[in-house]
This record gives structure tokens, sequence and C-alpha cells, in this order.
């Protein structure tokens, strides 16, 4: 009565890290679980952005007319992609982790099971960082139907939306493992997301701010993202736009190993 | 004779005939010390019962068992594996039912069932069968569409069984397998129990219902402060500590206090519970024993004797 595991020989399964049918189950549970609240959290991505849009590009849009030599529709709509990006990875992991390792005992379920909470957390930060690439377009598709002109490079805004949404996927799941109770996560959201979210040229450009808000405003992941989108929507800039992206994943590999470490130390006690 | 096969196969497996075995294990948790030099066994295709009361080490037992926690000195050997270092080997080739339900309450209870065939790494072609089989044993065939959150916890506990069950696993820790359900669904829990153990599964089971672990373990550990006080099959435990029988005598406060007196002159040890006084170790009797009603002894009594607490 052999387990149905892992090929066996002579009795014996020497199992290493980072496995692929691991991380495949972590994200089957993901995906089964996406199909019994997919309805709500694409509501939420899509109308949210939306209003950002409309209240920005109305309210804003009728006193500033221009900014950075564009239309300011097609400034905070590119900006709107990257929030998108930012709140449907970020907070997804903060709050989705913390409830299934705490509250739904989830977690104790999956690593009973042969899977390391290396893989868990890879697993997770994975299918965020997919369905943030994925929600990211959301803001896009309605900055078009306002007038953004379509371009071939705003194809490529699902693979930066993967990018950026796998570094703040990680950071949430290292909040989450961080903090002791959810009531503190608003430590964390008007400290770090908000400043994150407005100083990174999302909704007005650096370039007006004081300096040092500007130099900051350059350690800020979100502001590689929004460049980046917005180099996609109107045009790449060769070795700028690689140095954003290699930010981006220098912030994603960084946050993951950090999220890992602090992740084992929650649930292997 | 079949199972003594299945046993006699398993065995080539494990090499040494044991599935689980723990020597001089430790684990604190800050200043509290949840085991403290645990010894244990459990032989293939044998059920052992882990038999304590609350905050004897039982969880954290099965939490070392998985490497969800890691002992501080000792050895711990599952299915061949030594953990901590090969525990995910250990962990593929075992089921864990946990005492608090962490089914996915918004799913369906064949998702549930699908969700666990992958992380088991159930092949492709298998998944069908073995989720099939799982809604077998939990007798869920026909609920099979319901969403876990419209079941009954007798429902959901079983479902829990058989999410543990869904890659044949030949090790299954049961953490208190059956507590808060009434005893209508403890039955039928112990009944699929006591089939797994038919079928040459080897079984660690946590429980402080001493009925629990009298019907189903062939083996019981009792477990006192960390550590393990006694082992041995049930009849046997009893027999060696608590002698046959025991008395209870019955009556009002100033007359039990009486009996204790007695009791301690007569060298016999007494236990107070409730509206009762029962006295044990009878076999050791100096002298006049206070009378009431006989009844066979049970593990609870050896319970008592051998830690002078009480389990429930």
């Amino acid at each position: 009565m052999p387990a149905a595991d892992a090929p066996r020989r002579d009795g014996v399964v020497r199992l290493g890290r980072l496995e692929r049918p691991a991380l495949a189950g972590v994200l089957v549970r993901e995906i089964i679980n996406f199909s019994s609240y997919w309805r709500s959290t694409t509501f939420s991505s899509t109308v949210e952005p939306t209003i950002y849009l409309l209240a920005f590009g109305f309210g804003f849009g009728s006193l500033v007319a221009r900014v950075q030599g564009r239309d300011y529709v097609e400034f905070v709509g590119t900006g709107t992609v990257a929030t998108a990006i930012l709140f449907s990875s970020v907070f997804a992991t903060m709050f989705g982790t913390f409830v299934k390792r705490e509250y739904q005992r989830t977690y104790d379920a999956i690593l009973a099971a042969p899977v390391d909470p290396e893989e868990l957390v890879t697993g997770e930060v994975l299918w965020v960082a997919v369905r943030a690439g994925v929600y990211g377009c959301a803001p896009l598709l309605v900055a078009l139907a306002f007038g953004l002109d379509p371009s071939w490079g705003m194809l490529t805004i699902p693979l930066i939306g993967f990018a950026a949404g796998f570094g703040w996927a990680a950071f949430g799941v290292l909040i989450s493992a961080t903090l002791r109770s959810i009531d503190n996560f608003s430590y964390v959201t008007s400290t770090v997301i908000t400043p994150v979210f407005l100083v990174a040229g999302t909704y007005f450009p650096l370039d007006g701010l004081p300096a040092w808000a500007q130099v900051a405003g350059r350690f800020n992941p979100l502001y590689h993202c929004v460049q980046l989108v917005r180099h996609a929507a109107f045009g790449w800039e060769g070795w700028v736009d690689l140095g954003h992206l290699g930010a981006l994943l220098c912030f994603g590999a960084v946050m993951w190993r950090v999220a890992i470490w602090r992740t084992t130390l929650r649930l292997v006690a | 004779m079949v199972r003594r096969l299945m046993i006699e196969r398993l065995r080539g497996r494990e090499g040494d005939g044991v599935a689980v075995r723990m020597v001089g294990v430790a684990k604190a948790f800050g200043p509290v010390q949840a085991v403290d030099g645990l010894d244990l066994e459990v032989p293939v295709g044998t059920c052992v019962g882990l038999l304590g009361p609350n905050g004897a080490g039982k969880s954290t037992t099965m939490k070392l068992l998985t490497a969800q926690a890691l002992a501080d000195r000792g050895q711990i050997e599952v299915l061949g594996y030594r953990l901590p270092a090969q525990s995910k080997s250990a962990r593929a080739g075992m089921g864990v039912v946990p005492q608090l339900d962490n089914l996915d309450a918004t799913l369906t209870v064949r998702q549930n069932l699908i969700v666990f065939s992958y992380l088991y790494r159930i092949p492709r072609a298998q998944r069908r069968a073995a989720v099939a089989r799982a809604l077998e044993i939990a007798n869920l065939a026909d609920r099979r569409d319901a969403r876990v959150d419209t079941l009954s916890g007798g429902m959901r506990r079983r479902l829990l069984i058989a999410r543990a069950l869904v890659h044949r696993p030949r090790l299954v820790l049961m953490d208190e397998p059956t507590v808060g359900l009434d005893p209508q669904v403890r039955q039928e829990i112990w009944a699929l129990i006591d089939a797994l153990r038919t079928e040459g599964i080897s079984i660690l089971m946590s429980t402080h219902y001493i009925e629990e672990a009298e019907r189903l373990a062939d083996t019981v550990t009792i477990m006192s402060h960390g550590r393990a006080v006694a082992s041995g099959p049930p009849a046997q435990l009893v027999a060696a500590h608590a002698g046959r029988e025991a008395i209870e005598v019955y009556g009002p406060p100033a007359r039990l206090a009486e009996v204790e007196r007695e009791a301690a002159l007569a060298g016999v040890r007494s236990r107070r519970t409730g509206t009762s006084v029962t006295l044990l170790g009878l076999d050791g009797a100096n002298g006049r024993v206070p009378d009431g009603e006989r009844r066979a002894a049970n593990l609870e009594d050896v319970f008592v004797l051998l830690t002078g607490e009480e389990i429930a």
C-alpha cells in the first residue's frame, strides 16, 4: 500500500526545496478558493481605481491640463495602474495570510503535507503577483475608454504588474508574519502604504516635491513601477527602464526572502 | 490474516517495524516545558493512544512529529526518516487530523479533497479515484457538492479525517479526534478509526477520553507534564497499576472525608470525584477497607494513581 506521492525507490523518498508539486498544491488551493470569492475581489479591484481615475482625472484635470507634456488624464490613468497593482497585492497578502494563519488555521493543514514554509510563501506570493498583473489592467482599460491612446508597449503591463506585485505581495506577507495583531495593520497602512502610493509620481509628478522627497521617492519601489507603466504606454527609455525593472526585481527578491524568513519563524516554533 | 500480511509488508518498508520513535524528546515554549524527556513508540500497524489531561504535552508531541515544532533535544524518527531534517519525506507518507477544524469552509466537500490530492502529490491519473475513495470513507458521497459551512459538526469531522487519508498514508496522527462531538457522532468516528486500524495503518491518537483510548488503542501511553509515565496495552496497564477492582463510596461530604481517612489508614489510595470517593490499589490494603460499590478498575484509575491528577 504505497503512498501515492513522488516516485520511490526501495521505499525511500528524498524531497528537496522549492519543489514544483508543492508550489502547485499551494497554487491549486488558492485558485480553487478564488473561484468562490473572485466576484467581490474583481469588483473592488475594478471599481476602486475607476473612482480614483474619475475623481483625480476630472477633479485635478480641470485645474491641471498637462503634466510632463501629457494630458493629465493620461498621466493619472497610468498612475492608477500602479496603485491598483499595489493595492491588489499588498492588502491581499497582509490580511489574507494573517487570516489563514491565525483564524482559519489553514497553514497548519498545508504544513502537515509535504510543503515547507518556503514553498507556502512562494506559492502564495506568486499567485497574488499574477492577480496583480491582471488587476493592474483594469484601470488601464478604463483609461483607454477615457481617451488614453493604445500602444503595443501596454501589452507588457501585466508583466510589470507581476514583477511589482510579487514584491508588494511578499512585503504584505512580511508584515503579516511580523505583527502580532491584525489591528496593528493600520500603523503600516498609514505610515508605509499611504506615503508609498502618494509619493511615487502616481497622481502628481515627483519633480514638484522638495529635494529630500524626490530622493526618497527614488527608493520607493512603486515609483519604479509607475515609471515602467508610463514608459510602456508612452515609449520606452532604454537603459533607464532596465534600471527601473532592476529596482523592482531587487525589491521582489529581498522581500521574498525576508517574508520566508519571518513566516518560518512564525509557523515553526 | 489480511491485516497480518499488510503489517508484514509495511514492516519491510519501515525497516525495524516502528512507524514513530521518539527518544528523550524535550521542547519548551519560553518558560513552559511542554514536552520533557518523552519516549514514545508506535509499532507499525498499531494504534497508540496518547492519554493525558489538557496541558500534558499531547498537542506539542503531534506538532513535533510534523516538524511544526522543533525539539530542543532528543531524537525523532517517523516512517524511518529522521526529523526535522527529513520531515518533508515523512510528511508525504502520513496524514494529520488536527484538533481544530481547518477545512476551507467556503469550498465544497469535493473541492477540499481535491486541494489535498494536490498538496499530497497524487498523480493526475489517480486523483479522481483518490477523491472518490475519500468521499466514501467520510460517507459524504451524496454531499460532495455541498459547501463545508453547510455541514454538521460530525460531517465536518469525518471530512477532516478523510482529507488526511486521501493519499493513503501509512501513518495517521489524530489530535483529539472526537473532542466536542456528541456521543452518537463520537461512535461514528470510532468506527472510522477502527476501520483504519483493521487496514493496518499505524495510528497515533491523542485523547483525554478514557473510553476512546480503551476502545481504540492497542497501546496506551499515559502522559503527564510532558513525559510518558506508563505505557502498555490498556488492560495490562490497569492490571499492573490499579488492580482488578475499585470501590466507589457515596455519601454526604462528612462521610466522604471519613472514608478518605479510613482509606489512608488501610494503606489504600483514594480520590474524590464529586459525589463519591474512589478507593484504588486495593491489592495493597493492610487494614479494613471501607465498603462501597465495587467496579472494575479502569485507565482513569491508573492515571490518577500514577500522577495524582484527574484526566478530564
